[in-house]
């Protein structure tokens, strides 16, 4: 695909240096992936990935008419321990994100780093490692549980495929132990998907994410599907497990406050862009990116009266389509600052000018030319 | 039990008909499910009533009957396996379930008007949208295909679909899913009703479109003095549109409110448990409070208070005893307009 090269490839000049690891033979591959890393260190480097959908005409001879470009150049860190919250409207790529992470999806282009080796690049026993160490809490527990496999059947499946981590006489126990850590009772370990509710589900699903012991987590969209009252049970528990195991999750959501509540840091994420990164604080006291502005004054909050003070930034229209986004800031179609510079020129994932140097919260990475401080979650 | 009495002051009825009196009334209704495993009671006594240019939100987890309530208003529901046992479902005085068939089915689109959740699945995927618009007229006016299309551009219009004389003949597929419930939104416009039952019209949506599309509602509801029912589980949707407030648990009605008042002072512990469940922007707290345990199975629902199983408050008169919907007054005794709640606690609950 050509019109890859035209993209500036270092869209995020000042994320880290990653520091590679060189494995001259799988061993020593697998030996890297499994060595720990200290809490706070870089667990996932991201770099520039590139995720394009090839769109195809004909039937006899396909030939590619253009690519929707679901996740175009993004790169971030995620640290062992931490929760990395990612937010976007529907189409926006993130969900992409967590199957490029997971290697079920093949990269177009970009690294992604797993302890300092790219695994868009592993093959064989150090694949499977890494696949062991990434796991995934997908977002409908109602579809992603087989409805013909017991509860333990579903846990225990991952030590079919690595055997290793449980011998066959113990994976009975080991299940029992998985659901008396998400809160179920051990004693259901012979009942079906179907004799359980839509957060017990999403418990079992849970419990299957951590049967291997990962050190990453990525959810999908893991309450969306569940109602208001166990949502708080679920994100109470993906908390207290975090504590317990060190995990690191990788939250996609939808759902501003739940992301917020989780979150140590937050990326919001704009047609396969990030549009902003930084801790909960600043994005969300201090955004500097109108479409983070945007999507938070749309929230709906409980509660009429802080509602009325604020000021409610409506977008006109919806998200372009990926298949052919936006010349320069893919943003400015829908936003209010939108000048010519916008249109000719890609704004950059970086602390904006005017911020830099600053000790102020508003000095985070925000990719706008015109990167301004506003507070739209108070009250005026 | 009480109904849910009008707080906001409301203009008078746009047609020209004498019916004083709510445009919508629900009375005792009970909605039952005959299944192989029993008998499922999914609406056990709920009254409510909405007047013209009022919205109410009816809020509550799935398996609440909020939905079910709203379809025998509608007169969708499945009949058999679901039985309307005993009730009234009142509009503009006359109860609609005793009327015919024929008289139900020239109020419903004409009168009563529902936009369902889905818009996707609720759009036939091989008709053009222009078409499905004017199938409206062309059955309820017997316009011709030509007027229908007309009046399809128009609509179209309204609810601020751009191009619309360009997109009529387009397919649902063809829309992004903001768009589709605005289509959903103009068929349920097209014979100018005087209610409009939502049911959960922007769960499908995005936040930045889920804003529009409320917008949009509220616009047209001001603009034709409509009776809009709300069905939604989110307390920040209602929080922004609605004038009145029911709380539905396990096929009743715990509590009843004007919107501001329920955020600020609950008086049912179910709705304080949902108002403290849910994270807020503006506070980042450690631990959320989680109301324990799951919403009952509706064959086999809890004795006394359905609640009890899961209520911090509860005590042994809430397992034998099912709270009616008392008012709710101030600690000395005065009237809290519209408020109601049925819980036997409740002044404990308000009053701390």
């Amino acid at each position: 695909m050509a019109d890859i090269d035209k993209e500036p490839v270092d869209a995020t000049p000042n994320v880290t240096e990653v520091a590679t690891v060189d494995a001259a033979s799988e061993a020593e591959a697998v030996a890297a992936i499994d060595a720990p890393v200290s809490q706070g260190e870089p667990i996932l480097q991201v770099r520039n990935l590139v995720k394009h959908f090839p769109l195809t005409q004909g039937v006899l001879f396909k030939k590619q008419v253009g690519a929707v470009k679901a996740v175009d150049g993004i790169s971030f860190d995620l640290f062992a321990g931490e929760t990395l919250g990612i937010v976007g409207e529907s189409g926006c790529g993130k969900s992409t994100v967590a199957k490029l992470l997971m290697t079920l999806e093949r990269a177009t282009a970009g690294e992604v780093f797993y302890k300092g080796q790219d695994i868009t690049r592993l093959s064989g026993r150090a694949l499977k490692a890494v696949r062991r160490n990434i796991q995934m809490v997908f977002q409908d527990p109602y579809t992603s549980l087989n409805p013909r496999m017991t509860v333990g059947d579903i846990i225990g499946e991952p030590y079919e495929i690595h055997p290793e981590v449980a011998p066959k006489g113990e994976r009975r126990r080991k299940v029992q132990d998985l659901l008396d850590v998400v809160g179920l009772n051990p004693e259901y370990i012979n009942r079906y998907p179907h004799q359980f509710s839509g957060g017990q589900r999403q418990r079992i699903g849970i419990a299957r994410g951590l049967a291997l012991n990962p050190e990453i987590i990525i959810c999908d969209e893991p309450v969306s599907a569940l109602d208001v009252s166990v949502q708080a049970q679920v994100i109470n528990l993906m908390g207290k497990l975090q504590d317990e195991f060190n995990l690191s999750y990788l939250f996609i959501a939808h759902d501003l406050s739940i992301v917020r509540h989780i979150s140590d840091r937050v990326g919001v994420m704009y047609l396969g862009k990030m549009a902003e990164i930084g801790t909960d604080e600043q994005i969300y006291e201090h955004p500097t990116h109108p479409y983070t502005q945007a999507l938070l004054s749309a929230v709906p909050v409980p509660d009429p009266e802080a509602r009325e003070g604020r000021e409610r930034i409506i977008l006109s229209g919806d998200v372009p389509s990926p298949a052919n986004p936006p010349s320069g800031c893919r943003f400015r179609t829908r936003c209010w600052k939108a000048e010519d510079k916008c249109a000719t020129e890609m704004p950059l994932l970086a602390v904006p000018e005017r911020f830099k140097g600053l000790d102020s919260p508003a000095a985070h990475e925000s990719a706008c030319h015109f990167a301004e401080e506003k507070d739209v979650v108070h009250a005026a | 039990m009480t109904t849910i009495d009008k707080t906001a002051e409301v203009p008078s009825a746009r047609s020209g008909d004498d019916h004083v009196g709510p445009l919508l009334e629900v009375r005792d209704l009970h909605v039952e499910f005959h299944t192989r495993d029993g008998v499922a009671k999914a609406v056990n006594g709920v009254n409510y009533s909405v007047n013209a240019g009022e919205t109410l939100a009816v809020l509550g987890e799935s398996g609440s009957g909020k939905s079910v309530t709203a379809q025998a208003v509608m007169g969708i529901l499945d009949m058999p396996p679901g039985r309307i046992p005993q009730g009234e479902i009142f509009f503009r005085g006359q109860d609609m379930l005793k009327m015919s068939y024929e008289e139900r089915r020239s109020i419903r689109g004409q009168k009563i008007a529902m936009i369902f959740q889905d818009a996707l699945s609720s759009l036939n995927p091989v008709l053009t949208v222009g078409y499905q618009l004017g199938e409206m007229f062309r059955v309820h006016q017997g316009l011709s295909k030509k007027e229908a299309r007309a009046k399809a551009i128009g609509l179209m219009d309204q609810v601020k679909i751009p191009a619309a004389a360009a997109r009529v003949s387009d397919y649902p597929h063809q829309f992004s899913g903001g768009m589709r419930q605005r289509i959903m939104i103009a068929m349920a416009l097209a014979l100018e009703p005087d209610l409009i039952i939502a049911d959960e019209p922007t769960t499908a949506l995005d936040v930045t479109v889920q804003a529009q599309v409320m917008d949009l509602l509220a616009e047209l509801q001001r603009e034709y003095n409509m009776g809009l029912i709300l069905i939604t589980h989110d307390l920040g949707v209602v929080a922004d549109v609605a004038d009145k407030i029911a709380v539905m648990y396990a096929g009743r009605i715990v509590e009843t409110s004007p919107v501001h008042e329920i955020y600020k002072r609950p008086a049912h512990p179910y709705t304080k448990g949902l108002l403290e469940s849910i994270p807020r922007l503006d506070q980042k707290g450690q631990e959320l409070f989680a109301i324990k345990g799951l919403p009952p199975n509706l064959l086999n629902v809890p004795s006394g208070c359905a609640f009890n199983p899961r209520c911090v408050m509860a005590q042994d008169i809430c397992r034998t005893d099912i709270p009616p919907l008392r008012p709710v007054t101030e600690r000395d005794g005065t009237d809290l307009v519209g408020r109601g709640s049925a819980c036997h606690f409740w002044k404990e609950t308000i009053h701390g």
